[in-house]
Parts: C-alpha cells; sequence; structure tokens
C-alpha cells in the first residue's frame, strides 16, 4: 500500500461493527465539512452501481463462497476506487469513507481467507490518513442491532459459516469474531479507536478535533487552489 | 496422496486431495480453432468411456450476465475488469470444477487463468499481484497452449466473423485507429506474455497453424498420455 504524497487530497475512514454508530459519525463528519464550504466527497461500501446487481444477486440466491464473497467485494472497491476515490484524492478533496478494506480484512478473515491474500488484493489502493475506529463492548453493538427488531440478512449474520442455526445466535457469533480481527489489526494499521459508548455529539466532538488537528483544512476551501 | 494441489493453498472449503478427476486445459486466443478443439476431444473421450465436464470462461451464473454488459459499456477500469473475471474463475472452480473433480470427471477447460493473466498483464496489471490473485486455482493435470500466427488469427476471424473483435483487437488500449494493425500488435503482446508465463507455470506449446484433424490428432496423443500416468498413478494407490 503506497502513499503517493504529491496527491492532495486526504482520506478518512470509518470502520466498526454493525451498530458501532460510524456511518452516523461519517455522516456528521461530512455535514460538518460541507458547512465549512471545503471540497468532500463520501463513498460508501458496497455501492459501486455496475457491482450491485451481482452482488445482490449473490447474496438473495446464497450462491457465494468466501472466495467470491471475497471477489466480488474487492471487485466492487476497485470499481469506486479508480473512478471516484483516486480522482477525488488527486482532485484535491478529502474523501470520506464508509468502510474501507480493513472491512474486508476483518470479515473474510473470519470466513477463512488468508490474510495475506487479503493484503494483497487491496494492494494497490491508498492506506487512509485516517481511520477511525468506533470500539464498543460486544453486548452493546448486538443489543443495538437486536433490540430494534432485526431483519438480518444471511450473510450479514454469517449464515454461510454454519455456525448455529439459529440466525441471530449465528450474528452474535459472527460479530464477535469480526470484532476480535478489528482489534488485531488497530496497531498494524494505526486506527485511532473511538469509544462508542459514548454520546453521539461527544463522540463527533472528539472526531472533529483530531480531524482539524491531523488535516490542514484551510487547504481544502471550495476557493483555494487544490 | 493426491496428485492435485492449488498454487499455493487452496480457497476456504477446497481439499484438493479429495479430487480424484483429471484437469486438462487448453489455452489460446479467439480464432485459433480452440473451442472446435475442446469439443472434438470432449467427444473422443466420451468415446473412450471418461465422463466429461467443459467448462469455459465467462460462464458463471454469478456474475456471467454482469460481465457481457461490463464489456459491451466498456466502462470498467482494467482492474475492475480483472477483478469481475477473477470472481467468475473461482466461481466455476468451486462450483463446477471442483464438485466434477471430486466426481471423478474429467474437466476440459476452455481457457483458464493464464488467458486472463496474459491480458491483464498486456494492460499493465502489476504480475505479483495477479500471481497472488489467482494463488488459490487448482494447478491442472495439463495445460496446451495453442499457438497461433497473428497473420493467421487475422484470417480466421476476417473468414468467421467477417471482421475482428473489439477486445480480441485490444482496442481499449489506444494501440492504433487501424482495428488490423491493432489486432496484431495486440496478439503480439498476449503472445509474448502467454511465453513469460509459459516459462513460469510450464505449459505445452502445441502448433495451431495446422489443420484442425492434424491439431486434434497431436492433442489427443498428449491428453492419452495425461490419463494413461494418471489412471496408473491412481490405481497404483488404491
Amino acid at each position: 500500500m503506497r502513499n503517493d504524497d504529491r496527491i492532495p487530497g486526504r482520506l478518512i475512514a470509518v470502520e466498526g461493527l454493525d451498530g458501532s454508530g460510524k456511518s452516523t459519525q461519517i455522516h456528521l463528519v461530512h455535514q460538518w465539512l460541507q458547512g465549512l464550504g471545503l471540497r468532500v466527497f463520501f463513498s460508501e461500501w458496497n455501492s459501486s452501481e455496475l457491482v450491485k446487481e451481482a452482488t445482490r444477486k449473490g447474496k438473495k440466491r446464497q450462491l457465494l463462497t468466501p472466495t467470491t464473497f471475497s471477489l466480488i467485494h474487492a471487485t466492487d472497491f476497485a470499481d469506486r476506487y479508480e473512478r471516484q476515490i483516486l480522482p477525488m484524492l488527486k482532485g484535491g478533496y478529502i474523501v470520506l469513507c464508509d468502510r474501507y478494506m480493513f472491512t474486508a480484512f476483518a470479515r473474510d478473515a473470519v470466513r477463512g481467507c488468508d490474510g495475506a491474500w487479503l493484503r494483497n488484493l487491496y494492494g494497490y489502493a491508498r492506506r487512509p490518513d485516517i481511520t477511525f475506529y468506533f470500539g464498543l463492548p460486544l453486548e452493546v453493538s448486538l443489543g443495538r442491532i437486536l433490540d430494534g427488531r432485526p431483519s438480518l440478512k444471511f450473510f450479514e449474520a454469517g449464515m454461510d459459516l454454519a455456525l448455529s442455526p439459529d440466525i441471530t445466535e449465528s450474528f452474535r457469533i459472527f460479530q464477535g469474531r469480526v470484532m476480535a480481527q478489528y482489534d488485531a489489526m488497530a496497531d498494524e494499521f494505526g486506527f485511532t479507536r473511538i469509544d462508542a459508548t459514548r454520546q453521539i455529539h461527544e463522540q463527533q466532538e472528539v472526531v472533529r478535533d483530531f480531524v482539524a488537528e491531523r488535516i490542514d483544512l484551510a487547504r481544502f476551501h471550495l476557493r483555494a487552489r487544490p | 496422496m493426491s496428485t492435485h494441489r492449488c498454487y499455493v493453498q487452496p480457497p476456504p472449503g477446497v481439499n484438493p486431495a479429495k479430487l480424484t478427476g483429471t484437469l486438462i486445459v487448453l489455452e489460446g486466443p479467439d480464432s485459433s480453432g480452440r473451442s472446435t478443439q475442446v469439443s472434438m476431444l470432449k467427444a473422443w473421450l466420451e468415446q473412450q468411456g471418461y465422463a466429461v465436464v467443459e467448462v469455459g470462461l465467462k460462464r458463471s451464473p454469478l456474475i456471467g450476465p454482469e460481465l457481457e454488459q461490463a464489456k459491451k459499456g466498456n466502462v470498467l477500469s482494467p482492474r475492475t475488469m480483472s477483478l469481475f473475471y477473477a470472481t467468475d474463475f473461482y466461481d466455476q472452480l468451486e462450483n463446477r470444477i471442483v464438485p466434477a473433480l471430486r466426481a471423478g470427471y474429467v474437466v476440459l477447460a476452455d481457457r483458464y487463468i493464464f488467458t486472463l493473466m496474459a491480458r491483464d498483464l498486456v494492460r499493465g496489471a502489476d504480475p505479483a499481484w495477479l500471481e497472488s490473485l489467482y494463488s488459490r486455482a487448482l494447478v491442472p493435470d495439463a495445460v496446451f497452449y495453442l499457438q497461433v500466427s497473428p497473420r493467421n488469427l487475422v484470417e480466421r476471424s476476417l473468414k468467421a466473423h467477417a471482421s475482428l473483435d473489439y477486445w480480441e483487437s485490444g482496442m481499449d488500449l489506444g494501440l492504433s485507429h487501424d482495428w488490423l494493425d491493432s489486432f496484431v500488435i495486440y496478439q503480439r503482446r498476449i503472445r509474448a506474455e502467454f511465453a513469460k508465463l509459459q516459462q513460469r507455470y510450464g505449459f505445452e506449446v502445441v502448433g495451431g497453424n495446422r489443420a484442425a484433424r492434424a491439431i486434434q490428432q497431436d492433442l489427443r496423443g498428449r491428453v492419452g498420455r495425461v490419463l494413461g500416468n494418471g489412471g496408473e498413478q491412481k490405481g497404483a494407490q488404491r
């Protein structure tokens, strides 16, 4: 993963379990940066139009193996990275990513894919300048998802791993394993840990302070030259 | 002990030791007569009493249709295209090739990872990245590369379709505005990449500038030897 310092943009990613509140936090960061009049672009995991149909079909019909599950998400990422994320970074934007390659590293490793193989798969992509990891006790994240009358999806709950015939129980076990993977990666990739049990606005304050400290925001003003 | 293995390690959930069939790959450019040779081999093998499954590229139900659509639009970056094809490949490997080999079939692959790699390499892919991408593929029992001169390919392609294919001419690479020139340059580059891959993966080159029947005779001899040896080895183990 080479970072080219001639690229004027900056990349911020959020990672964490389902129910960690990371999407809410990155949304608030997006609003904040837009409000400041900065060049900012947002990209979401698994959202490329071209790849979506294949992913949808594969998931619906439960056709995916660990390897094809991994590859289809890598395809989605490559499409978004090369058509949007990288050009935006080169064009001097702050790019916000709701989930980045670390989501694949965590989930696919739980499915049995080899770590070195996964790191190579995403090896061409720039590492984020900041990766916020929203950490919280497993039970709390499970509660946030499971209390709200959940409609868990097959692959989301790790049902393909046959951990338990009960989808809720499968989800619990799967999330626990994903969390262990995230924790193991935190140092390797220099995650900035945010305590996701705190109030939303308190977390956001910590996040904003950190961003403002690490990134020279004035450089990204729409009126400034990239 | 089985004769099957993957290049580096198997995909999660696949046990190569359980695969008793034989995987035979035929590689070669479009219009090299490759598909004709595969069908002829299939018929011949079935006459010999072997159960045969034929596989190829872009045939996975998972993303075959999306790939076709993406190719028409020509809007995907080379890397996205590369990963799309890799997904298609592994889908077929895990859902068609592996089950057939487990059941003892002869699997005839009308192209395999080498065509995919050669195309990507011509488009500037990092060789180490590609090698890792396909490192979970099964090592075939034999790979035959049908080598046809670009001149002959042009002739055959024009004769068969009265036109040259956009992708097989490498038109996405901007080599030349002239389709024929582009086709020849592109096919030479593909051939050069195949030569490098051959060094690394060791496959047999079969002269494809001959009549279909002569090529078939040649291939039958080679395939027969693979099955003969494989059969003896497997028999001795039981």
